[in-house]
């Protein structure tokens, strides 16, 4: 076997099933020098990070967990493909992470992985939990065993040392699974008759696990004979397969286990409380209502640090560009307002992952993901749509990012297709601006709280039939098993949360920064043109703010975008809008963000005016006859449009990135403006008939 | 082995404890999660709305629909 010492880099993938420690591993092998591998055809997230030992680059590979070498599913097959790759990618070892606290599982894994023949060593995690005979395990696989505990840092240099060794001294495994004998028969017949390929390959060949369809076709046929043989003993190849494995992983286990399993143990005793069948419910319920109220809480105040900067940085490029007028409205109006607007929810973003990786960390997503599979089961999603759906309510961008934890690719597309129901952070504020004005004022801040709480469960309340059709039309078919594994509570380990909060930031920053960075332009552009004549300071009294807020309007009213809201009005009335609101939401579908913007600048507020002038601008804002513009009626079915509607060109874009299809993307976009329409325009004519005004 | 005590996995309750007498038809990653047979199982606990359940097995907590072990035949233990 050839050893690595001579190149420059080497490459380790780090191999096991999921929850093992496998990321904690990772994170600690590697720091925070990760990013997300690039592999030609592969959708699944591969982390890659590396570290150097004595001026050589050792280049880790986070494989996402795997339970078996068998793939059910596309990521599984990805992940394998990435792993077993024999190209210049493939990896020079692979650190296999075995759970001391479920070992025969973990060595079911390893017993396949070890038939691949390359060189590996295990990390054996969780011995705080299991005590293991490190050594005697060492013994009875035929590699190098380190046992580690990551987040405490213990064991990790001696995993460096041995990785070190390990590539100077590649050692492959050669394991006695104990086969029955005449399975082993059966594959020393097929090599007596010249069918090609190793033992573990024969043998694979005669349990029909292995696809003996491209063999010549003599080999085929012995390839058949055999398989007919064991079948015809009553013998079910792949059960056979892994009972034989945990055999062998059981007789390990035996072996090296030095205390005695606790049979009621710390877990027990939680889960007793937590995925109770009635208090579960209400303690799941509590710690949602707590993540809520921790991202509006927390990140407000960051938010209008945020704003604050971009403000500010108005304001400093405001002066020196002043000269060229176009540049100046360019930069201000369309560069920073544009990516500052996207900016302002990044602590939402950075706070709920943060509540992500806490509760994924301590092992109560998969409970929660229990506890939810029912409910969310029964319309063609499972209890891991639960993640993502509710990511969704901060953002539908890492809400469709999050769909990736669930296997099965059609409930997956159908939570992707679902999440931008949710309603994301940037609907809040025309909630708040509406319920401000026409609610709180007559009704009091006890139906306000119940409007507000009513509009973010309208999205749910459609993304369930929604999720029924699409579940019996586009995404027919066989689905792949639920199939949930519950980890031991733990401690969530800080570098892990801050890891994957970090990683989150940034791939949101990428991903929606250069959208809305585009998009901003292209809208500032369909504002700023074509350009409007000034208006006349002498013939008019006004004060130079008003001559300014005019000034405003009017560019709105001709602009390009401005011509199209008013040509397609007739289309909203129905829903009571009229031009100003019908253009104020035309000039918000590539980013529903920019709606109270649009509105300010629509209803003629200047600059220095605040949320109230706007407030009392939309309150007193009258219909060319002269009764008031909006009421009730119009003020929920504005709010149950932009509840629904899809304005948000990045929602599209990353459904695109993420279903590789601008099929489902632009299904997603015309279902929900379809849906938004109907029933904006539903509750608008049931607000007139039953006289709300 | 008396056969005829045999039982759908389902039918247990929480609390009980059983031998897996015999897996057929069942997904292949069931049996690579440990479900083979003469694996003893215990059932935990059964989600509020009866459904998925959730299991003891090999050493880890595993959740599966109702709909997921059909197939999986058990021998109750004390």
């Amino acid at each position: 076997m050839s050893t690595t010492l001579g190149k420059k880099t080497a490459r380790v993938a780090i191999v096991g099933r999921p929850n093992a420690g496998k990321t904690t591993l990772f994170n600690a092998l590697t720091g925070a020098k990760q990013r997300i591998g690039n592999y030609p055809g592969i959708t699944v997230e591969i982390a890659e990070g590396s570290y150097c030992v004595s001026g050589r680059v050792i280049q880790c590979l986070d494989v996402p967990g795997l339970y078996s070498l068998r793939a059910i599913s596309e990521d599984e097959d990805e992940a394998l493909r990435v792993m077993t790759a024999a190209d210049d990618s493939a990896a020079d070892l692979y650190v296999i992470v075995m759970d001391g606290s479920s070992l025969e599982r973990c060595l079911f894994l390893f017993s396949q992985v070890a038939e691949l023949g390359r060189p590996m060593l295990v990390a054996l995690t969780m011995t705080d939990v299991e005590a293991v005979d490190a050594e005697e395990l060492s013994r009875h696989i035929g590699v190098e065993v380190i046992p580690v505990v990551a987040h405490r840092n213990q064991g990790v240099d001696e995993l460096r040392d041995a990785i070190e060794r390990n590539l100077a001294d590649p050692v492959a495994p050669d394991l006695e699974l104990g086969y029955p004998e005449m399975v082993r028969i059966a594959v020393q017949r097929l090599a007596q008759n010249g069918v090609a390929g190793s033992v573990n390959e024969l043998r694979e060949y005669a349990l029909g696990i292995r696809s003996h369809d491209g063999l010549p076709e003599l080999q085929r046929l012995q390839v058949e004979a055999e398989m007919k043989d064991l079948l015809g003993k009553n013998i079910e190849g792949r059960l056979l397969d892994s009972q034989t494995r945990y055999a062998w992983a059981s007789s390990v286990r035996k072996a090296v286990h030095t205390t005695a399993p606790r049979t009621k143990n710390r877990t027990d005793k939680i889960d007793a409380v937590l995925t109770h069948r009635v208090f579960g419910v209400f303690i799941f319920l509590a710690i949602m209502y707590g993540v809520f109220q921790g991202i509006y809480t927390l990140a407000s105040p960051l938010m209008d640090l945020i704003e604050m900067g971009t403000g500010w940085l108005s304001d400093l490029v405001s002066g020196p560009l002043s000269g060229t007028p176009m540049l100046h409205d360019l930069v201000i109006d369309g560069v920073i307002a544009g990516v500052g607007g996207v900016l302002v929810f990044l602590p939402q973003i950075a706070i709920l992952f943060f509540f992500i990786a806490v509760l994924e960390g301590s092992g109560y997503l998969a409970r929660a993901a229990f506890l939810m599979d029912r409910s969310l089961g029964w319309c063609g999603l499972n209890g891991r749509a639960f993640i993502p759906l509710l990511s969704s309510y901060a953002c539908a961008i890492p809400g469709i990012m999050a769909a990736r934890v669930m296997p099965d690719p059609k409930s997956r597309l159908a939570t992707i297709l679902v999440a931008p129901l949710m309603s994301c952070s940037a609907r809040l504020p025309v909630y708040v601006l509406l319920i401000g004005i026409f609610i709180e004022p007559q009704y009091g801040a006890a139906a306000a709280g119940l409007a507000l709480f009513g509009m973010h469960i309208v999205g749910l309340l459609v993304a369930v039939p929604t999720a029924l059709v699409l579940n019996r039309g586009f995404l027919k078919g066989p689905r792949l098993p639920f199939l949930l594994e519950m980890p031991r509570y733990q401690w969530p380990k800080p570098r892990d949360v801050a890891i994957t909060v970090w990683s989150k930031v940034a791939s949101f920053l990428k991903t929606a920064g250069t959208v809305i960075l585009a998009m901003s332009i292209v809208i500032w552009a369909l504002l700023y043109f074509p350009r409007t004549a000034p208006v006349d300071r002498y013939r008019n009294p006004w004060t130079p703010e008003q001559i300014e807020s005019q000034q405003a309007q009017r560019q709105l009213e001709n602009s390009y975008l401005g011509q199209f809201g008013r040509a397609v009005t007739p289309v909203f009335e129905p829903a009571g809008f009229d031009w100003r609101l019908t253009t104020s939401i035309i000039a918000a579908f590539p980013a529903r963000e920019v709606v109270v913007p649009a509105m300010s600048v629509i209803f003629g507020m200047g600059e220095g005016e605040d949320s109230d002038d706007l407030r009392s601008a939309i309150r007193d804002a009258k219909k060319p006859d002269g009764t008031p513009l909006m009421g009730l009626s119009n003020a929920i079915s504005l709010m149950v449009f932009f509840a629904l509607c899809c304005q948000c060109l990045s929602t599209v874009a990353t459904i695109k990135a993420e279903t590789k299809s601008w099929k489902w993307a632009w299904l997603a976009f015309f279902y929900m403006t379809a849906i938004a329409w109907v029933l904006a325009v539903v509750v608008y004519q049931a607000g007139i008939a039953f006289g709300w005004g | 082995m008396d056969t005829s005590e045999q039982i759908e996995l389902g039918e247990l309750k929480p609390g009980d404890k059983a031998r897996v007498s015999s897996v057929v038809g069942t997904i292949p990653r069931l049996h690579e999660l440990g479900l083979v047979p003469g694996t003893l199982i215990k059932v935990l606990r059964v989600a509020p709305l009866g459904d998925p359940v959730e299991i003891f097995v090999r050493d880890s907590r595993l959740c599966l629909r109702r709909s997921e072990m059909k197939g999986i035949m058990v021998v109750r233990e004390s």
